[in-house]
């Protein structure tokens, strides 16, 4: 199949980028979408100009590392990662509009490829339990509700890939930051942390610069692993108790 | 025979592990610990550690050595750690907690470890790895990991890989992920307490080797590019930990992540790091069939899908009808009839073979004839449609999403793919290399999976060798030598840097007509023909004269766009793929100079009458170090191999 | 790499804790609405009934509290909502827009595809939360300058408070700024009240379709619109009241 793909370029975060048309006439629709940008990188190597920078790994759909925004739609228009989106949801002869993850959480780094750091500096500011090696009780003496253990795996399943951020349009990491305040909030592992966890948290995250959410929920519907919308519920319970019990 | 092989290897001294204690294997661990010098606490943040790798080995080992109170860097050339290529495991990790009390222990699973590595591991190491495994469980559990649990709040087991315990924690098909978010969460919390420092789109280049004040070589840092700004960094310290995972793209096409390199080891290897045993990889049987030559890589199916899917080709060649329309009396189940005990469940290395086997006749399915039926339709029958989404909805949604084809109504397609390497750099019991100093952690490492891994082992591995074995095998090293620091200015420092840096100039200079990727799956080709699932010595022989002639391809046509100092990823793949291409023609030496077949590796020579894997313990009972010698003759050094309480047996399945 | 740190502030000045107030402000807000709307529909039983409602409402309390007392309460309260309300609004949506990444000034683009410019699944209620609030506070002034200060007095100035309505409805241009305005309350309210239970951590649903928060929402948006309308519609089609 052919198609037309317009791919934001951008020399580094300080340069001013644009958007960038390209042709492509053989292309088959088992393709993954990167494996189609890999084709227009080789093709663009061979004619001396630049490929195009996105950041990719496990092409899995787990580690997060990928994700653009194409047509409009973070991960694009099923709900996986941008790695196992395939041709075949799109037709012959279609333009596809390819821009980096937007957020001022996010610069850009070069053509497609964003800073994350962010997410990691939310996590460092409480989303963890402190145990030391070695010091960890025998594991089956602390029973953990079926369904506690459940959800707070469903939770846990963030792969940090910030489709969220990139499809909310308050560029909020609400869902993100949520779904660990969730994961770790529903063990009783969790619960010693549970007040300084989120307070740290929420702190962090607006000092990254991402904006507050205002419940669009358009986080959960561009979520490649379909993290629910109330976890956003539970973290802002969790700092209403925690400011309620004079913890900040 | 002898004759192929000495024109690429000399064979030098015989080594041995010295530093695994030698009394009852029961308490050699224990021993090990308590013999172990300590690092007093104040002196602590004085001591440099470098840990080069985030993955479960290198997240676990820099989480705890800062919680230890040392001086910790970490490098990844990812964004995040949390994104280490151990993100992907999908089926679980063992231990022996013998909750389900079906007879599980210590011992057992050490038994299986070295049966299942085909006699080719350390009993030392093997046993240790069976020990702390419980100790991992404990430690992730009360870390947040959510693993599978059962009605009444316990933890969920199941059986995997073919043995014959539930021995196996799971966190749905997300295992590898749950444990990594964990040990990324400890990492993280030593980073917010500055103990550690992560830099993180980092790649190591070169290991800096400093001789002491009394001559001997010692690893004191490492050169890394700051992948974003392109700057060449020299960093230093007192001990430096490679858990940089396995080199499975050596073959283009695997499992692995498309960044998972060898760079980072092949790079000490240059600097005088033995190689052990490089031609050990485990194919794995389960994964979706390549599609076509834009392939960028392979995704796995989890191997539980044969606990209950019938593996089955057509009876006749180049039969392409529609596999819903071959009836019942034309289809070949080939596992049930060749091994009617073990069935569909025959271990990995056995299953890969046969699928191969049977597309070498011509009975392959799919595009190219490289696939196999791996069909449901009996279970659905069995168990219900219910029953099988439940317990394999997300795979098959998985494998609906990369084919377009259903499962549910017609059989999949899997094919054999690279999926782990049990070689890696030789370490001692403590996990330290050669090279006073360097220490090797999880599947970087060769030490304890011998000729082939048991399923849920990696994890295992990554784990204990991160939260257990290094946090007190490194203090030891760190209070027995007194070490001066190492300024940037130290002539081999600068020396180090330099050759960076002209090699990255060398790259970005050829300006040929080869991509970097074209060469790179030149010669995955070559490595999966002929270093793959067979291997023969005249394959062999032949892939050394190609890769050789490819590696001047490359250095004299290989086409890098960009300059070094912006974010380069040609430049980042071009480095990885000069190593591949190196480490590819020691994988087919080790594996020319092992003619047997043993786990892993099947060498067509080595075989029994009835095309069975032939072991050689006469001959082959070691483990096989390589030095890096020169361009044309590696040296071959041979850590002989001892059973003292495993009897050697040759693997049965029929 | 540096990024956009700002900086650290306290949990309780958080986006969180910012939505938390527009929250109880908004609640308190939609509880006098209830009641005024309540009030209102006492127009429909008779002119009286409405006349000694608006009395009744400034007599209350007495003599305990003085005349009016009890309403100026009100007043106090309601002029903090709306203030703290709208001071919240204003300092998250201009954070949130710069948060989204929108560079260079007016007309700014985040995402430069023309597909898909309306989100994937968002609601129309919340697109319109900003500008809808802002319709509603010109509306509150137009409001309380027409019907409690009868400065703006359309049908001619009165004391009766039913008269003041009376009057002000027998225009349609009146009518129609009523009902836009009422539209606008309750779309604000559509996505707002869902808003405020989520935001005080009261929905326990995966997606906000499947939420009781969201039924709640819906239900009392149309209340509240349909509720508010029937008196002015009443007055102005069928002469209610004479
Ligand atoms: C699809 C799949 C499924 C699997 N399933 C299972 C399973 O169910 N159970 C099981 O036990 N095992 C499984 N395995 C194997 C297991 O996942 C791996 O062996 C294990 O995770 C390796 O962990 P590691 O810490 O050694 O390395 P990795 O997780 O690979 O980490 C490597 C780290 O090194 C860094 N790095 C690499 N090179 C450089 C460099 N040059 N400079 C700087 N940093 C560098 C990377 O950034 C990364 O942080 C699976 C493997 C695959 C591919
Ligand atoms: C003064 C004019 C007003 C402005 C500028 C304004 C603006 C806003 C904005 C921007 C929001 C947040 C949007 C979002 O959550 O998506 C909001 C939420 C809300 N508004 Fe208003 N509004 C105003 C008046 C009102 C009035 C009069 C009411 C009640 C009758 C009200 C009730 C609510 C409620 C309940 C919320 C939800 C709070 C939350 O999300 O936690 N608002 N308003
Ligand atoms: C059709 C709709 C409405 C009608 C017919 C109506 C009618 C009235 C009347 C008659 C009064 C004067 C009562 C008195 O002085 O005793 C009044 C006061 C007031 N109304 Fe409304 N109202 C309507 C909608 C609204 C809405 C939507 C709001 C808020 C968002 C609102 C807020 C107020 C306020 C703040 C006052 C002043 C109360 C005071 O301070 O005395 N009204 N309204
Ligand atoms: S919540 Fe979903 S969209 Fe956001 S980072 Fe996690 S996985 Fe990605
Ligand atoms: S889309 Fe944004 S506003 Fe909240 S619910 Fe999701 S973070
Ligand atoms: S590349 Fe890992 S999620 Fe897409």
């Amino acid at each position: 199949m052919k198609i037309t793909v317009n791919v934001w370029r951008q020399k580094n975060a300080d340069a001013k980028g644009a958007m960038v048309t390209y042709q492509l006439d053989d292309v088959l629709e088992d393709m993954s979408f990167l494996e189609m940008l890999d084709v227009l990188n080789e093709t663009l190597t061979l004619a001396g100009e630049d490929p195009v920078a996105f950041d990719s790994d496990c092409r899995e759909g787990i580690c997060g590392s990928c994700g653009v925004v194409i047509n409009g739609i973070p991960h694009g228009p099923e709900v996986t990662t941008t790695c196992q989106l395939h041709l075949r949801s799109f037709k012959d002869g279609d333009v596809i509009d390819i821009e980096p993850w937007r957020a001022s959480g996010f610069p850009v780094v070069k053509d497609l490829v964003v800073d994350r750091g962010a997410f990691d500096r939310i996590i460092q500011a409480g989303g963890y339990i402190s145990v030391n090696t070695g010091s960890a009780p025998e594991a089956n003496n602390l029973p953990v509700p079926k369904e506690d253990a459940d959800h707070a795996f469903e939770a846990a399943t963030c792969i940090g890939c910030g489709a969220c951020v990139a499809a909310c349009p308050n560029g909020s990491a609400m869902l993100f930051t949520a779904a660990k305040i969730t994961h770790l909030g529903l063990l009783p592992q969790g619960q010693p942390e549970r007040d300084s966890r989120v307070l740290g948290m929420v702190e962090q995250h607006d000092a990254e610069g991402f904006g507050g959410c205002t419940n669009i929920g358009e986080c959960t519907t561009a979520c490649p692993k379909g993290i629910p919308l109330d976890v956003i519920s539970r973290l802002n319970r969790d700092l209403l108790g925690a400011l309620a019990a004079g913890k900040a | 025979m002898a004759q192929a092989i000495d024109e690429f290897i000399t064979v030098g001294d015989e080594i041995a592990d010295s530093a695994a204690p030698s009394g009852p294997i029961e308490k050699r661990w224990d021993e090990r610990k308590f013999s172990a010098k300590l690092v007093n606490p104040a002196n602590r943040r004085k001591i440099n550690v470098i840990i080069v790798g985030t993955g479960l080995a290198g997240a676990a080992a820099a989480a705890t050595m800062g919680e230890a109170g040392y001086n910790v860097k970490t490098f990844c050339y990812q964004d995040s750690p949390r994104r280490a290529h151990s993100i992907a495991a999908q089926g679980g990790i063992n231990a022996a907690k013998n909750y389900r009390n079906d007879g599980d222990s210590v011992y057992r699973l050490f038994y299986d470890t070295v049966k299942g590595g085909d006699f080719r591991s350390r009993e030392s190491n093997s046993y240790r790895l069976a020990q702390v495994s419980v100790n991992i469980i404990d430690q992730c559990v009360a870390q947040g990991v959510p693993f599978a649990r059962e009605y009444g709040g316990l933890l969920d087991n199941r059986s995997f890989g073919g043995v014959q315990v539930s021995r196996t924690f799971y966190a749905r098909g997300q295992t590898g992920q749950q444990l990594l978010i964990g040990a990324y969460q400890a990492l993280e919390r030593q980073i917010a307490a500055g103990t550690v420092e992560m830099n993180t789109r980092h790649e190591m280049l070169d290991l800096i080797v400093v001789p002491d004040s009394d001559g001997t070589e010692r690893a004191r840092g490492i050169i890394v590019r700051d992948m974003v700004s392109g700057e060449i960094e020299t960093h230093t310290a007192d001990v430096v930990v490679l858990a940089t995972g396995g080199y499975g793209n050596v073959y283009f096409l695997s499992t692995n992540a498309m960044g998972s390199n060898v760079t980072a080891t092949w790079r000490a290897h240059r600097k005088g790091a033995y190689f052990g045993n490089p031609c050990y990889t485990q194919i794995h049987p389960t994964c979706i069939p390549v599609s076509g030559e834009y392939q960028s890589k392979l995704t796995l199916m989890s191997e539980s899908l044969r606990n209950d899917g019938r593996i089955w080709v057509p009876k006749a060649q180049g039969d392409d009808r529609h596999p819903t329309d071959i009836p019942e009396d034309e289809r070949d189940y080939y596992l049930e009839r060749i091994y009617p005990s073990f069935g569909n469940l025959v271990p990995r290395d056995i299953a890969s073979r046969a699928a191969k086997y049977q597309c070498d006749d011509g009975k392959g399915v799919g595009p190219g004839g490289l696939g196999v039926y791996l069909d449901f339709a009996d279970a659905i029958a069995r168990m219900g449609r219910k029953t099988v989404e439940a317990k394999y909805g997300n795979l098959f949604d998985m494998y609906a999403r990369i084919t377009g084809e259903d499962p549910y109504s017609q059989p999949m397609r899997i094919y054999p793919a690279v999926h782990y390497v049990m070689g890696g750099l030789w370490v001692d019991y403590d996990l330290q290399s050669n090279i006073k100093g360097l220490f090797v952690g999880g599947e970087a490492n060769f030490s304890d999976q011998g000729a082939n891994r048991l399923g849920a082992s990696a994890l295992m591995q990554g784990l204990a060798d991160g939260y257990f074995v290094l946090p007190s095998t490194l203090p030891d090293y760190l209070a027995s030598h007194h070490l001066e620091p190492v300024t940037e200015d130290h002539p081999r420092v600068v020396e180090a840097r330099k050759a960076v840096e002209e090699r990255v100039e060398k790259l970005l200079s050829i300006n040929g007509s080869r991509t970097v990727d074209s060469i790179h799956k030149e010669l995955g080709h070559i490595m999966w023909e002929y270093c793959g699932m067979e291997r023969s010595e005249e394959g062999l022989v032949k892939a050394i004269g190609l890769i050789r002639d490819l590696k001047n391809e490359f250095w004299t046509n290989v086409k890098v766009t960009g300059v070094n100092e912006e974010l380069n990823q040609t430049l980042e793949r071009a480095n990885r793929v000069a190593d591949f291409i190196e480490l590819g023609e020691l994988m087919c030496i080790d594996a020319l100079n092992r003619a047997e077949s043993c786990g892993g590796h099947f060498r067509s020579e080595s075989q029994t009458e009835d095309g069975e894997a032939l072991r050689h313990d006469d001959e082959f009972a070691y483990v096989a170090a390589w030095e890096y010698g020169d361009d044309d003759k590696k040296v071959l050094h041979k850590e002989p191999l001892t059973y003292e309480y495993i009897e050697m047996k040759a693997r049965s399945y029929k | 790499m540096s990024t956009t740190q700002l900086k650290r502030v306290p949990a309780s000045r958080s986006t969180v804790a910012k939505k938390y107030a527009m929250a109880v402000s908004g609640l308190i807000m939609v509880g006098y609405l209830v009641l005024h709307m309540y009030g209102n529909l006492k127009a429909l039983q008779s002119p009286e009934a409405f006349n000694d409602y608006a009395h009744h409402l400034r007599t209350i309390g007495e003599p305990i509290l003085p005349h009016t007392g009890l309403l100026w309460i009100v007043r106090v309260v309601l002029l903090a909502a709306v203030l703290i309300h709208a001071y919240c609004a204003i300092s998250l949506w201009r954070r949130n827009k710069k948060a989204a990444g929108f560079t260079g000034g007016l007309g700014a683009k985040r995402y430069h595809s023309k597909q898909n410019r309306t989100g994937i699944q968002r609601s129309y209620a919340s697109f319109t939360m900003r500008w809808g609030g802002v319709t509603i506070a010109l509306f509150i002034v137009f409001h309380i300058l027409n019907l409690t200060t009868n400065d703006i007095h359309p049908g001619g100035a009165s004391d009766e408070p039913y008269e003041k309505l009376h009057n002000s409805f027998q225009y349609f241009w009146v009518l129609l700024s009523y009902t836009v305005a009422m539209i606008a309350v309750g779309f604000h309210l559509w996505h707002g009240f869902w808003s405020a239970l989520q935001t005080l951590g009261q929905n326990r649903s995966s997606t906000r379709i499947e939420s009781n928060a969201n039924t709640a929402a819906i239900v009392i948006a149309a209340v509240i619109t349909i509720g508010f309308l029937v008196p002015p519609f009443s007055i102005y089609f069928f002469g209610l009241g004479g």
